[in-house]
């Protein structure tokens, strides 16, 4: 009887072992695309981003060198467009989940925004084309904002009334205590708590949409110049990514690669800038 | 304006709780009558009648969930935050209805301070910026009679000297003491009439306690203070009024010397004692 | 009587320099917030109304044919989607086989069995992953992953298993199989970190009965955590799906772009987010257009339907351990 116990426990053991070394291998397997995408981008990539690339319109087929500092441009303009339309949305909409409203219709708002976050982005796309883009008769820089700015609504609200939630009630009453009114609390003693966290969340979103390419193909649709007004197509770094990668020709694919190099260091600066700030927050808010 | 006088007659003539302090004919700064709360289903005070005596310190003491904090907070409609909260009856405040459909609650919170349990400076803020906070959101703008504000108004809670080189520097910054009384001055400033105070030195050391009791002590000059307590020492210490309540209702209401040395109900005496659960 | 009237002017002088509360104010501040929640709900009516309205023409010519025919000819205006249909199921399929058994251990390495200082800079780093663009990710796949694919473990596979119908054929690089491998990775940090919240959420009270009773770390694990939190990864599973379903740039650079129905995973397939990537620029007449926009109707029913099993799966679970912290 002994015996056989310890037998059985020393096979628990190693079996337990085991189990233990598949997860970490599942681990390494996950974070591994993670590492390859960045070798590859830094190998391929690294080459072609130069004083050109941020300076230059893209060269004409043929031609080499060039550079994308139409798409850059492009993108920053899209983001701000984005960014006026998705930011007070968002921001006031998670403002009044967390601080108005009737539990029951806030879980429904909750949960047809967290629904909303899982549509797929190029559904976006297809919807603005059909807004704006028909209606107007063109792609447009407004196209290509608005289909992010609509994608940008729904995490910058859930984001936003997560983090005004995490500020003490105590704060609240004290500024309602001294008379202020209930909106001049939210605005100037909530919000001003939070804000670190709602800024947080609208990074993120900014990073997210500035990566997004299927929203873009046919609202902002992409150009091989300058825009010159916001009611004309506009470059925008993934769709020029993405176009020059399913090109045949090797000088686009190296510009692809710079391209993507480019876009993956802003997206990763904000996501390091945001852990740095979010790595203040738990001081100050408590 | 009523008379002191006038509002004691009128006490003795509607025949509710005895004087507290019938040798000294006192002012009243709050008159509630016959006031209950409910938090949805749940009874929270039971039909409290009860004066606030004017430029003194009353305590409200009880065992917890006696509903001590409601009743403070109905006196200046802070329970008014928590959803599904009905009221009955009367709170009189210098002779004015405070639950007036007319009386905008800001304007009640203005004149009726409030510093909690957990001492709140607004994180974001500066020592100076919280003090003047209350009056900048409420729209003065003139930024001479805010600096005028803020010194004096920390200097009321006795708090200048130790701050005047710092104003700049984040509320939090200050010790647990500091806060409390940072806490004090920012209600101050809007210049209220009372003072209600939520167990205001429980989360605080002996030594911070003791200031703040005897800020108190010398408030109680110029304000009307109320203060909720579990601590039975120190209400017999700061106070110059006791009610005791228990399970919702004013079991026993008079000067705190009586209550403390010759209370009138069994269960008071129980609970001042220690023989309570 | 005014509340104003009964106050001595020169005692309350600063009371009276204070603004008067104004209920209007607090009623617009609350009536605005209300109005951009709202965007919610007019967003997902939004996308339905445009998305009908921009396919009704073809719905009424097509009908149930649309969902159930694969000839897809915009010369001849003959639209079937059957086979983006097929190929998003099967990629979708693909990429959950790889990823759910990755993201669940990986998600139990990173709540259970992980060494205490290993686990934060791990889950940073799937973030970091999820922070990855699509398009990004597609231009790894076309360049790197396919050649590989291509040279080494396809040709083991048609070795191994080429006497089963889905590994038989010509090997042509892009692919069904690439396609759900490339989505694996598009799905992996949702479905892992969507899992570690579930498994944190697992009370400490499980764990410790398990080790109580002599569980070994793998069995507390197995039997305390995992099968206690069946249901909570169950919708981090369908969570994964929907984003499967709807992923596009990827997918599109590695899948082949080809509409047909092919047992075979080595031959190249096409999904209904790539048909829209694709085509929607070179949509030349109405009625290739109204197809394209039933095409996008198609997947925002099927994503919309997955993603609502997935957030009320979540929900009963985030409800649950509610009323388990107020207990």
């Amino acid at each position: 009887m002994r015996f056989e116990r310890a037998h059985n426990h020393t096979w628990r053991k190693i079996k337990s072992a085991l189990a233990v070394g598949i997860a970490f291998g599942s681990a390494l397997l996950v974070i591994t695309p993670l590492g390859l995408v960045f070798f590859y981008l830094l190998i391929n990539g690294a080459g072609s981003v130069n004083w050109d690339f941020f300076t230059k319109l893209p060269a004409p087929v043929g031609a080499l060198g060039g550079g994308m500092a139409n798409a850059i441009v492009g993108t920053l303009e899209l983001l701000a467009l984005a960014g006026v339309i998705g930011i007070p949305v968002g921001v006031l909409g998670g403002v009044y989940l967390a601080e108005y409203g009737s539990a029951r219709l806030n879980s429904v708002l909750r949960f047809l925004a967290d629904v909303l976050n899982g549509i797929p982005s190029i559904t976006w796309g297809v919807v603005v084309y059909g807004l704006i883009v028909l209606r107007f008769k063109g792609c447009s820089a407004y196209a290509g904002g608005l289909a992010l700015a609509l994608i940008m609504i729904p995490l910058i609200l859930r984001t936003t009334e997560e983090v005004i939630l995490l500020v003490p009630n105590g704060y609240r009453e004290a500024a309602l205590a001294l008379g202020v009114s209930r909106w001049k609390t939210i605005v100037h003693i909530v919000m001003k708590t939070a804000s670190k966290g709602i800024i947080t969340g609208i990074l993120l979103a900014l990073a997210r949409v500035g990566g997004e390419t299927a929203p873009l193909l046919f609202t902002a649709f992409g150009n091989r110049f300058w825009n010159h007004s916001l009611s004309q197509p506009i470059a925008a770094l993934p769709l020029q990514v993405f176009t020059y990668a399913i090109s045949p020709y090797d000088d686009w694919h190296r510009q692809a690669w710079a391209g993507a190099l480019v876009l993956v260091t802003g997206v990763f600066c904000v996501n390091i800038l945001v852990r740095i700030l979010t790595r203040g927050r738990g001081a100050s808010v408590v | 304006m009523e008379t002191p006088e006038q509002t004691v007659m009128e006490r003795l003539e509607h025949g509710s709780a005895p004087p507290p302090d019938a040798e000294v004919p006192a002012a009243h700064t709050f008159e509630v009558k016959n006031v209950s709360i409910w938090y949805g289903e749940k009874l929270a005070i039971d039909n409290v009648t009860l004066d606030v005596a004017a430029n003194a310190v009353t305590a409200i003491i009880g065992p917890s969930g006696c509903g001590k904090s409601t009743f403070l907070r109905a006196l200046n409609r802070m329970h008014e935050l928590t959803p599904k909260t009905r009221m009955e009856g009367t709170v009189l405040l210098n002779g004015e209805d405070l639950y007036s459909s007319t009386v905008d609650p800001a304007i009640v919170r203005r004149r009726v301070g409030m510093v909690f349990q957990k001492s709140n400076p607004f994180p974001t803020m500066t020592i100076g910026e919280n003090v003047v906070i209350g009056l900048r959101l409420n729209g003065v703008r003139n930024q001479r009679f805010l600096n005028e504000r803020l010194e004096k108004s920390l200097r009321m809670a006795a708090l200048w000297d130790e701050v005047k080189d710092d104003l700049h520097k984040p509320g939090t910054s200050l010790s647990g003491g500091q806060q409390q009384r940072l806490c004090i001055a920012r209600a101050l400033a809007v210049e209220p009439e009372v003072i209600l105070m939520d167990e205001p030195c429980s989360a605080l050391d002996p030594i911070a306690t003791a200031k703040i009791e005897e800020l108190i002590y010398q408030l109680k000059a110029r304000y009307t203070i109320v203060t909720v307590t579990h601590n039975m020492q120190q209400a017999g210490r700061v106070s110059d009024y006791t009610a005791f309540f228990y399970l919702g209702r004013l079991i026993e209401y008079g000067p705190t010397t009586k209550i403390f040395t010759n209370p009138g109900e069994k269960q008071t005496e129980d609970y001042i004692t220690g023989r309570f659960g | 009587m005014g509340v104003a009237a009964s106050i001595a002017v020169e005692e309350r002088s600063v009371q009276e320099r204070m603004a008067r509360p104004s209920r209007f104010g607090d009623k617009a501040f609350e009536w605005l917030t209300l109005a951009m929640a709202l965007a919610v709900v007019v967003l997902i009516i939004l996308i339905g109304w445009q998305l009908w309205i921009g396919s009704s023409v073809a719905i009424k010519k097509f009908g149930f044919h649309f969902l159930t025919t694969s000839t897809w000819d915009p010369v001849a205006e003959q639209f079937g989607a059957l086979p983006f249909i097929y190929g998003t199921l099967v990629s979708s399929l693909i990429a959950l086989v790889i990823a759910v058994p990755l993201g669940i251990a990986t998600a139990a390495y990173l709540t259970e069995l992980a060494p205490l200082w290993i686990r934060q800079p791990l889950a940073s780093l799937i973030e970091m992953l999820a922070a990855i663009p699509s398009v990004i990710l597609g231009l790894w796949g076309i360049f790197v992953m396919i050649p590989w694919l291509r040279d080494y473990p396809f040709p083991w596979l048609k070795r191994s298993f080429g006497w089963t119908p889905f590994f038989s054929g010509p090997i042509y690089g892009p692919c069904m199989f690439a396609g759900g491998i490339i989505i694996a990775v598009m799905i992996l940090p949702i479905i892992t970190s969507v899992s570690r919240e579930i498994l944190r959420g697992v009370p400490d009270l499980q764990r410790e009965a398990a080790y109580g009773l002599g569980a070994t770390r793998w069995e507390a694990t197995r039997i305390a955590v995992l099968s206690y939190a069946k249901k909570g990864l169950f919708g981090a599973v369908i969570l994964g799906l929907g984003r499967a379903l709807g992923e596009t740039m990827a997918v599109t650079m590695v899948i082949g772009n080809t509409p047909q129905i092919a047992v075979s995973l080595f031959k190249p397939g096409y999904t209904l987010a790539s048909v829209l990537a694709n085509e929607f620029t070179e949509a030349t007449t109405d009625m290739y257009l109204q197809a394209l926009f039933e095409v996008g109707l198609v997947l925002f029913g099927i994503t919309i339907l997955v993603n609502l099993l997935a957030q009320l799966l979540l929900r009963t679970i985030a409800a649950k351990s509610a009323t388990r912290a107020v207990q």
